[in-house]
């Protein structure tokens, strides 16, 4: 977790940038993510200040995208494809397998803190099914070899 | 002389390996004292042979792929670098069968340039377009889109010049141009393989569409899943501000036109056109009612086109050449060329695009080279999730939005998913019940409650539970989304789930006679 006179500043920072921009939301939000790796619970009064909303209209934003995160995430994210291609070239095995292999379920973090489970709908990759991203690396034609070897080479194996 | 080599920085490309190769290259060339520069293209979109490595000769490009980083130094060792033979060689890249039956139109440039390369662009007919449109009134720009018979690519097949049109006639003091970058569909990646492999394509084309209804504003809507695309986007964008290609006074033509990359967070429904707009103006993604037209009150309340990626794209050559020219390809009101995406269990996925016409059993099995497990096509799903599952029955169907409409099938966006006969089709009925729930906006209650009450039948369906009564209850719920629901993710997902009832019923337990 991050203190939260950090989360004050970053906050501040981005949506003093960011906030005359029409429609500013979701790229005030964006900007806390990349930068926090998720928006602090604490952080939406101030964001809800900045842009002239109610708390309830900035937290029902963040909760209506799946992208958007109120909690810290891992060292790395794994996007996992669920979406038909992906499904048509094996992933529900893949899936097993990369929850077996991790010990979480989508939406959780390995007890380590190395890793988090998401599921994604489609990465545009489906000429290489099946796919999944970690951070921002797209990988296909994946194997549940090769996620082992990726998971290995990202450091400590969960 | 320099050796020119191709290495594709296009993100599917790059998830099999493109960045190593290309690493690979420069090292090797370095070692040997070779004068030798790689430049990242965009992909060919034969992903089978991906990473594809091309390289400059005076007879044209030769082709050699898959390439993995470790048989870099053996292409050396054979002389690649002249066009010779190797094991991994397969001749010049515009000669192979599967790239030389095609119609590119809207990808003409899609892996011959690098994509940042605006002296590319240019050198290869970019922005002939844009200099004949502003030379032109708004309404023959309109009328030259309108007369080549484009209809929206995203999905919806509607007119793009009427469209253009009623933005046009319609007066405020601003105005806006929408590209619907959100490309969600599984099985789709023509929207991803035109930002990363020649954005400039869709800087000009929103440029004159802005310049044709008098919008000084425009926004890519981009998905958060293409990180590539955001970064390649931004970088031509840049350069386009800086060359005077956008911004105040294009060209010193005394027009101005703005353009800003957003980016979605994850959700599927913020592809349809308003709930993209609600998005955009930083809420969440609830579909709106409509009317009103977002043409005559779409982003904050102002007149907006919203087009999908490929149709803005197919607007510069239209420009270029004429509407006439474009038109000539296709079928009936089908008129032009379709990028179609080959996907999923295929031997030889890829973008195909060809004037409308082909049919699926052509596209599977000429281009496709059949199912990639070798074992036989069961089914395949054309249009995204929402699109219905077509059996083999109907694979002689011409890829024409009116031929697939009179089968009770969609075209979309051109995404074909293929499926072996090792697959369920209840369990992928399921999924698309799933599915809607997952990424209902909530507004409508036949969307996001339906969606949740189907995926409970279809898993009582799936254990073989009661399903005289169980499959009547599938079907009259199938009827209530289709006919009851704001937008197309609850009002099309019976496609998916009443085509694969219909044509593979002994999947959800009962027999093709007693059709329930």
């Amino acid at each position: 977790m991050t203190d939260s006179s950090t989360i004050k500043a970053v906050v501040q920072k981005i949506t003093t940038e960011l906030k005359d921009k029409p429609g500013a939301l979701l790229p005030i939000l964006h900007g806390i993510q990349d930068t926090l790796g998720y928006i602090p619970a604490e952080s939406v009064q101030d964001i809800a200040k900045a842009l002239n909303l109610s708390r309830a209209e900035v937290h029902g934003v963040i909760s209506f995208y799946h992208y958007f995160r109120d909690t810290p995430p891992g060292n790395h994210t794994i996007h996992l494809c669920r979406a038909e291609s992906c499904q048509s070239m094996g992933s529900k095995h893949l899936e097993k397998h990369v929850k077996a292999k991790l010990g979480i379920n989508y939406h959780e973090t390995t007890a380590n803190g190395q890793f988090s489970l998401e599921p994604v709908y489609c990465l545009g990759n489906c000429a290489c099914s099946p796919a999944m991203q970690i951070d921002k690396e797209l990988y296909g034609h994946m194997t549940d070899e090769s996620f082992d070897e990726i998971i290995n080479e990202l450091g400590v194996s969960a | 002389m320099s050796i020119t080599v191709y290495v594709p920085c296009d993100s599917s490309a790059v998830s099999l390996g493109a960045d190593r190769v290309a690493a690979a290259i420069t090292l090797e060339a370095k070692n040997r004292g070779i004068d030798l520069e790689v430049i990242r293209n965009g992909s060919r979109g034969m992903y089978w042979l991906e990473p594809l490595l091309e390289v400059e000769t005076a007879e044209g490009r030769v082709a050699y792929g898959p390439v993995k980083p470790d048989d870099v130094s053996d292409l050396f060792d054979s002389g690649f670098i002249y066009g010779r033979k190797h094991s991994l060689a397969l001749g010049l890249t515009e000669e192979l069968p599967f790239f030389k039956k095609q119609q590119r139109l809207t990808f003409a440039r899609v892996g011959k340039t690098n994509p940042l390369s605006l002296a590319d662009y240019i050198a290869q007919s970019g922005y002939r377009g844009l200099k004949n449109a502003l030379a032109m009134t708004q309404a023959d720009i309109v009328k030259a889109v309108t007369d080549s018979g484009l209809r929206g690519r995203g999905g919806a097949a509607f007119p793009t010049g009427i469209k253009w049109n009623t933005v046009l006639n319609t007066s405020s003091t601003q105005k806006y141009i929408i590209c619907n970058a959100d490309e969600g569909d599984s099985g789709t990646f023509s929207d991803r393989m035109i930002m990363e492999g020649d954005p400039f394509v869709l800087i000009e084309g929103m440029t004159i569409a802005g310049l044709a209804v008098g919008a000084t504003q425009g926004y890519i809507y981009l998905r958060i899943e293409y990180p590539h695309a955001f970064d390649i986007l931004n970088a031509a964008i840049a350069t386009a501000y800086e060359q005077a290609y956008l911004g105040e006074n294009i060209l010193e033509s005394g027009k101005s036109f703005h353009l800003e990359v957003r980016l979605g967070a994850g959700a599927y429904v913020c592809g349809e056109e308003t709930s993209l707009m609600e998005s955009l103006e930083g809420k969440r993604g609830l579909v709106r009612f409509k009317p009103p037209l977002p043409a005559i009150s779409g982003l904050f309340g102002q007149p907006t086109v919203v087009n999908n990626v490929i149709s803005l794209a197919s607007v510069p050559v239209i420009l270029d050449k004429g509407g006439d020219y474009y038109r000539d390809f296709g079928m009936g009101r089908s008129r032009g060329t379709l990028p179609l995406q080959l996907a999923g269990n295929i031997k030889y996925p890829g973008l195909v695009e060809c004037g409308f016409g082909l049919t699926l059993r052509e596209l599977l099995y000429d281009f496709g080279g059949g199912s990639k497990t070798g074992r036989p096509i069961k089914a395949v799903q054309v249009g995204g999730p929402l699109g219905a599952f077509i059996p083999e029955s109907q694979f002689d169907t011409p890829l024409d939005y009116e031929a697939f409409a009179a089968n009770w099938t969609v075209l979309g966006h051109g995404g074909v998913v293929v499926f072996d006969d090792s697959m369920n089709m209840a369990e992928m009925a399921r999924y698309s019940m799933e599915f809607c729930a997952i990424e209902s906006c909530g507004k409508c209650t036949p969307c996001r409650i339906g969606s949740t009450r189907g995926m409970e039948v279809m898993d009582d369906i799936i254990n073989g539970e009661d399903l005289n009564k169980n499959i009547v209850l599938l079907r009259s719920l199938c009827d209530t989304l289709l006919n009851g629901s704001l937008c197309a993710l609850g009002g099309m997902t019976p496609y998916p789930v009443l085509s694969a009832l219909n044509h593979f019923p002994e999947d959800f337990g009962i027999s093709a006679e007693e059709t329930i």
